[in-house]
């Protein structure tokens, strides 16, 4: 008893193959899509690679470009398999091919989803890298004239300035690393030594933001040092003041950029990989085998999922399985009767 | 005595029409490739409109977004008559369109020249417009509670750090305008008192810039205030400083921008001008050589075509009679009122003649 028999006639038949190339060349072009979006989600990460300690995993834009190229030769080879469909000639060169190619689509299939699956999962991932990232960032700002952390300073200006946001949870991340190098400090100062002097580890700490911190909408000129000060500065309330700096810390700027990237990726993998491309191949193929009098194009044919029930299928399978695990054993029934003889 | 001419056989006349069919279609796409290059210039003017004083320099997208238009319309119509052209039905009603189509095609090439031209010629327009623009924002930086004037801080702001320039011409614009609001000054302050006396206006002014102007590069955390006093910090030389603030000026720094913009469709305007002379050239020989094929008595037999029927100096001839004879077209002819009397009389005698011999 077939699984989910139809009846196809000719013309039947030539608009399944019709049907079914679209879909495949559409699928193509999908697959160039996927593979594009793969480059770029690698280079973003290259991009804010300084902000994640160079420690960021590129398994996920990896895995969507190993998966664009290869949906793009599986549909390409699906879509010249229709092509040749309807030319008996054509076909019959095929048809041996067909059922380790219905296999790999299946295979092709997984691992889509498993992608997918990845893209929402490695968000945890790039949040706890983005944490670790950034506070060494901030603690490595300074360091300018050491080699290898030069362009920290530059990076993390530049990456405040273009995602509006300052410090790793807020800004009073700030007033806990010491941001201004020994270089630039007078320690013949009595400010600054104060300062060095008011905590165990003898950093010059202060309650100022770099200016990347600040917010160009903000009315009035921005008020980077002495943000805890209300008398430092004229008609100011720290409490209040909410326009003057960016409020909102990078790591969640980062974050919230990164994993709308990835949901939106996993969504479209989603969509892309309907099974319907290998259900419409399984039916054009078994119609076209099935056809009475392969002379006569005009005759009907049946096309089916499977060819017996799914119980049925999945019993074969197992048996297949079970006699493909047996063949290295010695079958004694069978010896006994040749050392007899 | 025509000009370059060449023979077709009915075969070439094929060739020739598929080619060109091909060609007009291309012509079309570099249409609409033009049409879009105007309109993204202009989108890229008009981001930055707030900083300019005067909008001339839009003529050069407005004539882009114009030429590519008409571009693709003329190119189709070229199309259209290649499919007709090898159709001796069809193709005779094309005879005066196609004079119109020549006029149309030489100027639209005119224009493509003149946009080059003008996108040099302007720079200067553009520096200048720029010039007042910036000055402008400066001077009303402070004014973020005026109406009107809200958003010019943040709009300077974002220009600075985008095009990483400072002031008009450099970072010292900004030590002769006061760029803190009258709000946040506190006049009981003896400082700013002092700062206020200075000078004959009354302003604030200082010597510092505002954050917008610092160089991220810059390996010292950014130094904003008494930028010409040493003193005030430590290791540091107001002489030597270069790294500290964008060194560059936002006029330049935009000019430079907007120039380079202009230049990179340079070549796409040239590549179209080519293009569409080429059509212009194709279409001509085209037609001439289905004329005169359809005027022979074997119609798939060789035919000639050529660019003027007669030489340079006499088509020019030609057209300045054709010219003057329109003008003159509704003037009374005395000589052809005196003429067409006398035909007159000629006529009425012959009437009278055949009667007499007949009887």
């Amino acid at each position: 008893m077939p699984f989910m028999p139809v009846k196809f006639n000719l013309q039947k038949r030539v608009k399944l193959a019709q049907g079914l190339w679209m879909i495949y060349w559409l699928s193509v072009i999908v697959g160039i899509l996927l593979f594009s979006l793969g480059i770029f989600f690698k280079i973003e990460l290259r991009k804010r690679s300084e902000m994640m300690d160079n420690n960021e995993s590129h398994l996920v834009p990896n895995l969507l470009i190993l998966v664009g190229l290869l949906a793009c030769g599986v549909n390409a080879f699906g879509g010249k398999v229709c092509h040749d469909s309807l030319d008996p000639i054509k076909f019959a060169k095929w048809k041996p091919m067909l059922k380790p190619f219905l296999l790999l689509c299946c295979g092709f299939n997984a691992l889509l989803l498993l992608t997918a699956l990845l893209c929402f999962l490695m968000q945890f991932a790039v949040y706890l890298t983005l944490a670790e990232g950034l506070k060494n960032s901030i603690k490595f700002y300074k360091d300018t004239d050491t080699p290898g952390r030069c362009f920290m300073k530059r990076t993390l200006d530049l990456t405040q300035i273009e995602f509006r946001c300052c410090g790793n949870n807020n800004f009073r991340d700030w007033f806990e690393v010491q941001w201004i190098s020994n270089r630039y400090l007078d320690m013949s100062n009595d400010l600054v030594k104060d300062r060095v002097l008011s905590n165990v580890e003898g950093k010059y700490l202060m309650d100022s933001v770099p200016f990347s911190c600040c917010n160009p909408g903000s009315p009035r000129p921005c008020i980077q040092h002495h943000l805890t000060n209300n008398s430092a500065h004229y008609d100011y309330d720290h409490r209040i003041e909410e326009l003057n700096i960016w409020t909102r810390g990078c790591r969640e700027a980062l974050f919230s950029y990164f994993s709308s990237m990835m949901t939106s990726i996993g969504v479209l993998i989603i969509g892309a990989s309907a099974s319907v491309d290998m259900a419409g191949l399984k039916y054009l193929t078994t119609a076209l085998e099935t056809m009475e009098d392969p002379e006569n194009p005009e005759c009907e044919s049946d096309g089916w999922l499977l060819e017996k029930g799914v119980k049925e299928t999945f019993g074969d399978l197992l048996a297949k399985l079970k006699t493909l695990g047996k063949t290295n054993q010695v079958v004694e029934g069978g010896d006994a009767p040749e050392a007899a003889n | 005595m025509a000009l370059l001419k060449i023979k077709f056989t009915q075969q070439r006349r094929v060739h020739l029409a598929q080619g060109l069919w091909l060609l007009s279609w291309m012509a079309v796409m570099w249409g609409g490739v033009i049409f879009c290059l105007g309109v993204y210039l202009k989108t890229e003017l008009l981001r930055r409109a707030e900083v300019m004083d005067n909008t001339e320099i839009h003529v050069v997208p407005n004539i882009l977004m114009m030429v590519g238009l008409a571009s693709i319309g003329t190119n189709w119509v070229a199309s259209r008559v290649c499919q007709d052209s090898l159709d001796p039905t069809r193709f005779p009603r094309w005879k005066v369109p196609l004079l119109a189509w020549f006029a149309v095609a030489t100027v639209l090439c005119c224009l493509l020249i003149a946009v080059v031209a003008l996108s040099y010629a302007l720079q200067g327009s553009l520096e200048e417009s720029l010039k007042v623009g910036l000055r402008n924002g400066i001077r009303f930086y402070k004014d973020t509670d005026v109406p009107g004037r809200c958003f010019q801080k943040e709009t300077i702001d974002r220009l600075q750090m985008e095009f990483r320039c400072c002031g008009n011409n450099n970072f010292k614009d900004w030590f002769e305008v006061q760029w803190v609001s009258n709000r946040y000054l506190d006049f009981t302050s003896k400082d700013v008192k002092d700062r206020i006396r200075s000078n004959v206006d009354n302003r604030y002014l200082l010597d510092g810039v505002p954050f917008s102007c610092c160089n991220p590069t810059s390996p010292r955390p950014c130094l904003r205030y008494h930028l010409t006093d040493n003193n005030a910090h430590f290791n540091y030389d107001y002489q030597s400083e270069e790294l500290n603030l964008y060194s560059r000026g936002c006029r330049q720094a935009l000019t430079d921008y907007y120039m380079e913009l202009m230049n990179s469709t340079g070549p796409g305007v040239l590549s179209v001008i080519l293009i569409q002379l080429s059509v212009l050239l194709s279409l001509r020989y085209l037609q001439t050589a289905v004329e005169t094929a359809m005027v022979l008595e074997d119609p798939e037999g060789d035919s000639e075509g050529y660019l003027l029927e007669k030489g340079v100096k006499e088509t020019i001839e030609d057209l300045k009679i054709n010219a003057l004879t329109m003008l003159k077209f509704g003037q009374v002819d005395p000589n052809a009122a005196e003429g067409s009397s006398e035909v007159a009389d000629a006529e009425k005698d012959e009437k009278d003649a055949p009667p007499s011999p007949a009887s």
